[in-house]
């Protein structure tokens, strides 16, 4: 059984705080299907389409039959764990500052032998399951669980060295007004989150959830992202114990090109959706970096809610999903930015949501505030970098991962003319 | 010595007070909210493009931004629908004497304390006027309510139903020009009209009459409790914006000391 993960004791601030290290990066490009499987929190493997063979580790070519038409396919988790070792030394640094470190084979119910990293309730020769996460690299690695969830099995320091997980961090929510912030501060709070801040702009305009996030404990803290000296001056203020940010500022208003015939609100998307998530970046990144392997509360992770409109453009919201396309693509910097400190950037996106205002003319489905606190609290105890909260985001993630220029098609109609 | 070398030796001397009725220009300064579906009042921003640092070594600078009606700021009739088709409506087109005006001001801060939809009404200016005398053609007057002195959510004073802050009743505002040819209205709150002004017959009756008759608005005045209630002059000259329909201001109150 794991022990439950105390509160870390305040920082000793005689000591030099930790350097991130990190296990090796270096993958081949088939492997990398691995890591992109492993990065939405499945666990996939190449199988072959001619004979139908399940092969482990990933190749160009079956080694059975050397077909190259490989597609990857999600594996039931089940295996055996067949053989283990404890290692006591290591040439890598990251490794060096974890021993020992538990390591096995697991001959999976599929087919094949994989090496596994392997929890430490799991018993020598037991059933497990095997699931496939993110490492500090942010590469794909595979995980020998226990069969079934054993108490605090989040806890142990291979699964938080593979999460993000909000237990016992301290989370910035970075905008109160958010229509999603009460949902995401209860969720983070349920999960046993230290502290939650939340960034407070426009303090002299009232708005409804601010005695709800008052009366849930939630610290409230000026902050405007659109203002580059309150984002300064909150990151001097707490950056130093931000240990998850979750970037919940948004502007949205209906609207394309044509319909809307000046560029006002198109400047405010991109102030606030695109130049906001840099300005926190800036602020707050580097600081969040240089505590990547700050112990029990090192910062783990950057969270960015972006509109699935981000992968291919969504009207009647033609100028906001331009924006969210461009905070999309400025998440995908900041990962490559983060990747040497381990820090991890988490995308979750979703369709229409049901808690803003904008919303109300279209249609259900709707993704409600509590889905996408779910959501954002189950990717980061998961450790994932990309996740899909709703019906229309996976709709969207599958038709655009099929043909995007079909989906691009389907979602430009012009409607029948005479 | 000439009337301005006078001038200028007695504001060195103290014996003309320079009043700055100027709030300053920072990002968290309130603007005025108009329902989210119609274009917005940008906010003041300021970002760095140097600071005696690799972009620039030696000097320090800044990107401003803001809306023509943000922060302290004069409207021009251009402001508004009733004055669009005025000659010399916009803030580069007016004469720049105009800028330049003795100022009444009306002590409204009792009343703003008691009632946050406190009205300047023709009864209570006729009796201003009782106690200081008529108001003289081309002044400004300047409606005091101590709003200046509010903070935060104070100043906007948001609730469901829209802000509440004081400001002139139609039938004032229309005595204020017809009756009295003033030069413009001023206020310490974010809008020559009162919060509710848009319950008015017609809407917002201050920017509608003021600048349909060629008259401009101080918004967002401070310090006006620092003014006589005659006998001060005010400078309030807009930024010369091609086609402005307003400017950020700093206005300054000339007092003299007795």
């Amino acid at each position: 059984m794991t022990h439950p993960l105390a509160p870390p004791p305040k920082k000793n601030p005689q000591k030099r705080s930790v350097s991130p290290t990190r296990p090796p990066e270096v993958r081949s490009r088939a492997a990398l299907h691995l890591t992109a499987a492993a990065a939405e929190g499945r666990f996939a493997l190449q199988r072959c389409a001619e004979c139908g063979k399940v092969q482990y580790p990933p190749r160009d070519a079956c080694s059975a039959c050397l077909s190259t038409d490989l597609p990857w396919q999600d594996m039931a988790p089940g295996g055996t764990l067949i053989a283990e070792t404890t290692v006591q030394t290591s040439p890598r640094l990251y490794f060096r500052e974890r021993m020992p470190w538990r390591a096995g084979t697991v001959q999976l119910d599929a087919g094949p032998t994989v090496l596994a990293h392997i929890h430490g309730d799991v018993a020598r020769h037991a059933r497990v399951r095997v699931v496939a996460r993110l490492d500090q690299a942010g590469q794909g690695v595979l995980v020998a669980l226990p069969e079934t969830d054993t108490p605090n099995m989040e806890d142990d320091p291979l699964m938080r060295a593979l999460s993000a997980d909000p237990k016992h961090r301290r989370v910035l929510i970075t905008d109160a007004r958010s229509a999603q912030a009460p949902a995401l501060a209860r969720a983070l709070k349920q999960a046993g989150a230290a502290i939650i801040f939340a960034g407070e702009p426009e303090s002299w305009r009232p708005y409804p959830q601010r005695a709800e996030l008052q009366a849930l404990g939630v610290e409230i803290l000026p902050m405007d992202v659109t203002d580059t000296a309150s984002v300064q001056k909150l990151a001097g203020e707490i950056g130093g114990k931000t240990d998850i940010l979750i970037n919940t500022a948004r502007f949205l208003r209906p609207g394309g090109v044509l319909d809307r015939g000046d560029t006002g609100f198109a400047r405010d998307e991109l102030e606030v959706n695109y130049l906001g998530l840099m300005r926190l970046a800036q602020a707050f990144g580097p600081g969040m970096c240089a505590r990547a392997a700050d112990g029990v509360n090192a910062a783990a992770a950057w969270v960015n809610l972006l509109s699935v409109g981000a992968l291919s453009n969504a009207r009647p919201f033609g100028a906001y999903s331009a924006s969210q396309a461009g905070a999309y693509s400025l998440s995908q910097s900041l990962r490559a930015e983060f990747r040497p400190s381990g820090l991890r950037v988490m995308n979750v996106f979703f369709g229409p949501t049901e808690e803003d205002d904008w919303y109300q003319p279209l249609p259900p489905p709707r993704v409600t505030a509590l889905a996408l606190a779910r959501s954002v609290v189950d990717g980061l105890q998961r450790g994932l970098e990309d996740v899909w909260c709703g019906d229309i985001a996976q709709d969207l993630r599958d038709r655009f991962r099929r043909d995007p220029k079909v989906l691009e098609r389907e979602m430009t109609l012009g409607g029948e003319g005479a | 010595m000439s009337t301005l070398a006078n001038f200028a030796s007695r504001i060195a001397t103290g014996e003309i007070r320079v009043v700055d009725l100027t709030h300053t220009l920072d990002p968290d300064f309130p603007v005025i909210i108009l329902p989210p579906e119609f274009g917005q009042c940008a906010r003041f921003r300021m970002e760095e493009i140097s600071a005696y640092d690799h972009r620039g070594p030696a000097w320090k600078w800044h990107n401003i931004s803001m809306s023509e009606h943000t922060g302290t700021h004069f409207d021009a009739p251009a402001h508004w629908i009733s004055g669009r088709d005025l000659p010399r409506a916009a803030v580069d087109e007016i004469a720049p004497a105009d800028f330049i005006g003795p100022a009444c001001v009306i002590d409204c801060s009792e009343g703003a304390a008691r009632d946050e939809d406190f009205e300047l009404t023709v009864p209570l200016i006729e009796a201003w006027e009782a106690s200081h005398g008529r108001i003289p053609s081309g002044a400004w007057v300047l409606m005091r309510t101590d709003w200046s002195k509010r903070r935060g959510a104070e100043y906007l004073n948001m609730r469901e139903d829209g802000p509440h802050s004081p400001g002139p009743t139609p039938e004032a505002i229309r005595f204020l020009i017809d009756q009295r040819d003033i030069r413009g209205f001023g206020v310490e709150t974010v809008g020559t009209d009162a919060g509710q002004g848009s319950h008015y017959t017609p809407p917002y009756p201050a920017h509608y009459y003021l600048h349909g008759a060629g008259r401009f608005g101080l918004q967002c005045l401070s310090d006006l409790d620092q003014l006589p209630a005659t006998g001060a002059v005010l400078i309030a000259a807009p930024l010369k914006i091609k086609n402005g329909t307003g400017s950020p201001l700093r206005v300054l109150a000339l007092v003299e000391e007795t």
